[in-house]
């Protein structure tokens, strides 16, 4: 008796399992066909951006970080455990921990350099990230997050050489000063980092702290086109990356 | 060893209280579909209004995916028509109101999608100036 | 056969009762961390990984060590071991159940944990984590099922059983490699950025494993009837040993390349572990008495008259346990965030809700475990195989 019970529980299971594998209906829905780019938008094989640190007097209220925080709704959290920011200053010595040393100048010992994310051309957190919620768009070369699918394993911030990640410990909300109603605020559990203002390229304007910058240290163009404001300024001064001995690319270049 | 008893009293009982969202509706009254508050200025959607009513949610997930991937921005309606694909500008700048609009039909249908944990809902903006 | 799990005496009943109170507490803890969000843990923007993560690393490699006693039994054909392969691959379940719980405790959208089989990413190392962890618990559930099935009704073991068995073989060596592999694939943690993570893995896991077995099957010896062999246990031992002492020159060889070499990048996490930087040495007692507790457990168990003695086997066992739980259990994970790509020392204690939901994990795991063996020790004692 107890074998046809096993056996009826065994059939059970496996037709259970048959059923519920059946693939719901209608999940397809194709409309990429009706889509197309903004006419205004902006296009790049690769962007990228120069911060001229020399031109960098800090005779300014952060405008370039205000601007960046305030449309894209970045909270304010005191507790620098759980800091959410997009732009950052760090010391020369935080910034290429690698290249400090005691001989320094007192002029770059005592700037604070200009940091966000690198939107490397092999960006270790777009290996890692188990979903591809965090991606880098074959069109632009920008090293995207997708808000919606991030499960918030914080893969990609162990992954990340720069620091340029944030996971939003708590709730951004009421943190926030003023909340751009244009600009979604993010998910309590989820990774987020600078987008190099995705959504303003998408309209024709350039990113938010490069036009803040009233000092010109900012400049921001295509890497790929060798008559860019950036690569001009590339091919005229001296600059240096951060960690490029780690091979990721970064698409930033600093002037010092 | 069967316990014949128990077992079929105990499916009956499993069947009936399975089966009690069914004969609850025949009993009870359902409620009348709510009244959605529709933009006094624009009349044409971005598709036709049965398409909208079964498809929004896959047409913002199709949009957002198309904006965030692939830099896409523009969608031409089956009509011809040309719209930005932005929940803020776009959909929310014709539904004011997601209280009178979205709001009302999702409580009738029972669902609570996360939207506004994050896309900031028109009745919040403003909000937290203060602090 | 799993209705013997429900008949057991009052020891067992307050065991099993005393597991369920620490689930529940776990699971509050769990509600509030999800409600509140993960600033209630002790990570930060700097050590971004932390506990939970560090115990889901230690337990594959426990879940692991199940090759270290299926390969004697049915590659060399070490018969004494036929008596514990139910037993490590019952472990083994209740390890990678509680490995896949960190995991999803430490996930910050655990309501979208699925959207990693929908976006199914080769390229990430998390991926083969998620694909290895619950095949590899799935196989010994089966394997370790069916064979107590067999032994009860006293027939052999089916051929796709056996054929299953092998299949775990490389499978637990794979699915270790690629745990290691989430760590040693990342640029700019110097602490990690080693090629000797995978092999290190896998001999901490293969003296943790039989560790851990040779203590439950004391802790058995003195509760039931069911007694495994002096024959196997020294087997276990003399794998262990080996596994310790190779450990030693492994961590005896990266230590010499970081110190050696003298590569910032490299050595300063392990300046930080030996020493403290800057007076930053919350982490130093921990890793000096990781590197004692290795060496002390194999002073004990090179001594013959130690090791057959068996209470100072089982210290030998705990204070191996302990060592290895620090190495991998505590200090691996957070250690490379510290210090921080920006130079920066922050440091990392879990906090207490971080702690409580571990401590409820735990306490499931234990209590599946507990479930299994019982099914395991019933029908020994039924059979009188013992």
């Amino acid at each position: 008796m107890t074998l046809t019970r096993r056996k009826f529980l065994k059939a059970a299971s496996v037709a259970a399992l048959v059923v519920s594998a059946r693939p719901s209906a209608g999940r397809a829905f194709e409309l990429k066909g009706r889509m197309s780019p903004g006419p205004k938008a902006l296009q790049a094989g690769q962007w990228g951006m120069g911060v001229d640190m020399n031109k960098c007097r800090g005779n300014c209220r952060d405008d370039c970080l205000a601007a960046c925080h305030e449309i894209h709704n970045v909270p304010y959290i005191p507790k620098p455990e759980h800091e959410v920011k997009w732009l950052f200053l760090e010391p020369y010595e935080n910034a290429f921990p690698e290249r400090s040393h005691r001989f320094l100048s007192k002029r770059v010992r005592e700037k604070n350099f200009f940091l966000l994310c690198n939107h490397c051309e092999d960006p270790p957190c777009v290996r890692v990230c188990p979903t591809q919620a965090t991606f880098k768009r074959q069109k632009d070369g920008i090293v995207m997050i997708d808000y919606h699918r991030c499960i918030g394993c914080r893969f990609c911030m162990a992954a990340c050489p720069y620091g340029s990640r944030s996971f939003n410990f708590r709730d951004p909300r009421p943190f926030i000063k003023k909340i751009n109603p244009e600009y979604p605020t993010r998910h309590r559990g989820v990774v987020e980092k600078c987008n190099f203002c995705q959504e303003l390229l998408e309209v024709g304007r350039i990113p938010a702290c490069v036009e803040a910058c009233k000092e010109g240290v900012l400049t921001f163009g295509d890497l790929e086109d060798p008559t860019s404001v950036v690569r001009e300024l590339l091919s005229e001064k001296p600059h240096i990356r951060r960690k490029p001995d780690l091979g990721t690319g970064p698409s930033v270049f600093y002037i010092t | 060893m069967f316990n014949k008893g128990w077992v079929i009293g105990g499916i009956i009982v499993f069947v009936a209280a399975a089966a009690f969202p069914f004969y609850w509706y025949q009993i009870g009254q359902g409620k009348p579909f709510p009244k959605l508050e529709l933009p006094a200025k624009e009349k044409r959607c971005v598709e036709s209004v049965e398409f909208m009513r079964a498809n929004h949610m896959r047409l913002l997930d199709a949009w957002r995916i198309a904006v965030v991937r692939d830099d896409l921005l523009i969608y031409t309606s089956t009509k011809g028509d040309k719209f930005e694909m932005n929940l803020h500008k776009t959909c929310i700048g014709c539904h004011t109101s997601t209280e009178r609009f979205c709001n009302r039909c999702h409580d009738y249908n029972d669902v609570v999608p996360p939207c506004w944990d994050c896309h900031v809902a028109p009745s919040e903006i403003g909000k937290g100036e203060q602090s | 056969m799993l209705e013997k799990t429900l008949h057991g005496g009052k020891g067992y009943w307050i065991w099993v009762f005393a597991l369920a109170v620490c689930i529940g507490i776990g699971f509050i803890a769990y509600l509030y961390q999800l409600r509140e969000g993960m600033w209630v843990t002790g990570m930060s923007r700097d050590v971004s990984w932390g506990f939970y993560i560090s115990q889901f690393t230690f337990l594959v490699g426990v879940a692991a060590s199940v090759l270290m006693v299926v390969l004697p039994l049915y590659l060399h054909d070490f018969k004494a071991f036929a008596r514990i392969t139910a037993l490590s691959q019952f472990l083994a379940v209740g390890t990678l159940l509680m490995s896949l719980l960190f995991v999803f405790s430490d996930v910050g959208m655990p309501m979208r944990i699925l959207n990693v089989p929908l976006n199914p990413t080769p390229g990430s190392m998390l991926f083969y984590d998620t694909v290895f962890l619950p095949g590899f618990m799935l196989l010994n559930l089966i394997i370790g099922w069916t064979a107590m099935g067999a032994e009860k009704r006293e027939v052999p073991l089916q051929w796709w059983v056996k054929a299953l068995i092998y299949l775990s073989m490389p499978w637990a060596v794979v699915m270790h490699t690629v745990t290691a592999f989430i760590y040693a694939g990342t640029p700019g943690r110097g602490f990690w950025m080693t090629a000797i993570m995978a092999p290190r893995f896998l001999v901490t896991a293969f003296a943790a494993g039989p560790a851990l077995l040779i203590i439950l099957a004391t802790i058995i010896k003195t509760l039931t009837r069911f007694e495994v062999t002096e024959k196997a246990i020294q087997k276990l031992v003399t794998i262990m040993l080996y596994a310790l002492i190779i450990d030693v020159f492994f961590l005896g060889v990266e230590y010499f390349t970081v110190f050696y070499a003298h590569i910032p990048e490299y050595a300063l996490t392990f300046q930080y572990l030996f020493l403290g930087i800057n007076g930053n040495c919350a982490l130093v007692p921990w890793y000096w008495g990781m590197n004692i507790a290795i060496l002390v457990a194999i002073g004990l168990l090179v001594i013959p008259g130690a090791r057959t003695s068996r209470p100072v086997l089982v210290a030998a066992c705990v204070i191996a346990l302990i060592g290895l739980w620090i190495d991998k259990g505590f200090v691996l994970v957070p250690a490379a965030f510290i210090p921080n790509v920006f130079g920066r020392i922050m440091e990392y204690p879990p906090s207490w809700v971080e702690l409580t939901i571990s401590l409820g994990i735990y306490a499931l795991g234990t209590l599946i475990i507990t479930a299994l063996y019982k099914v395991v020790i019933s029908v020994r004692e039924e059979t009188e195989i013992l």
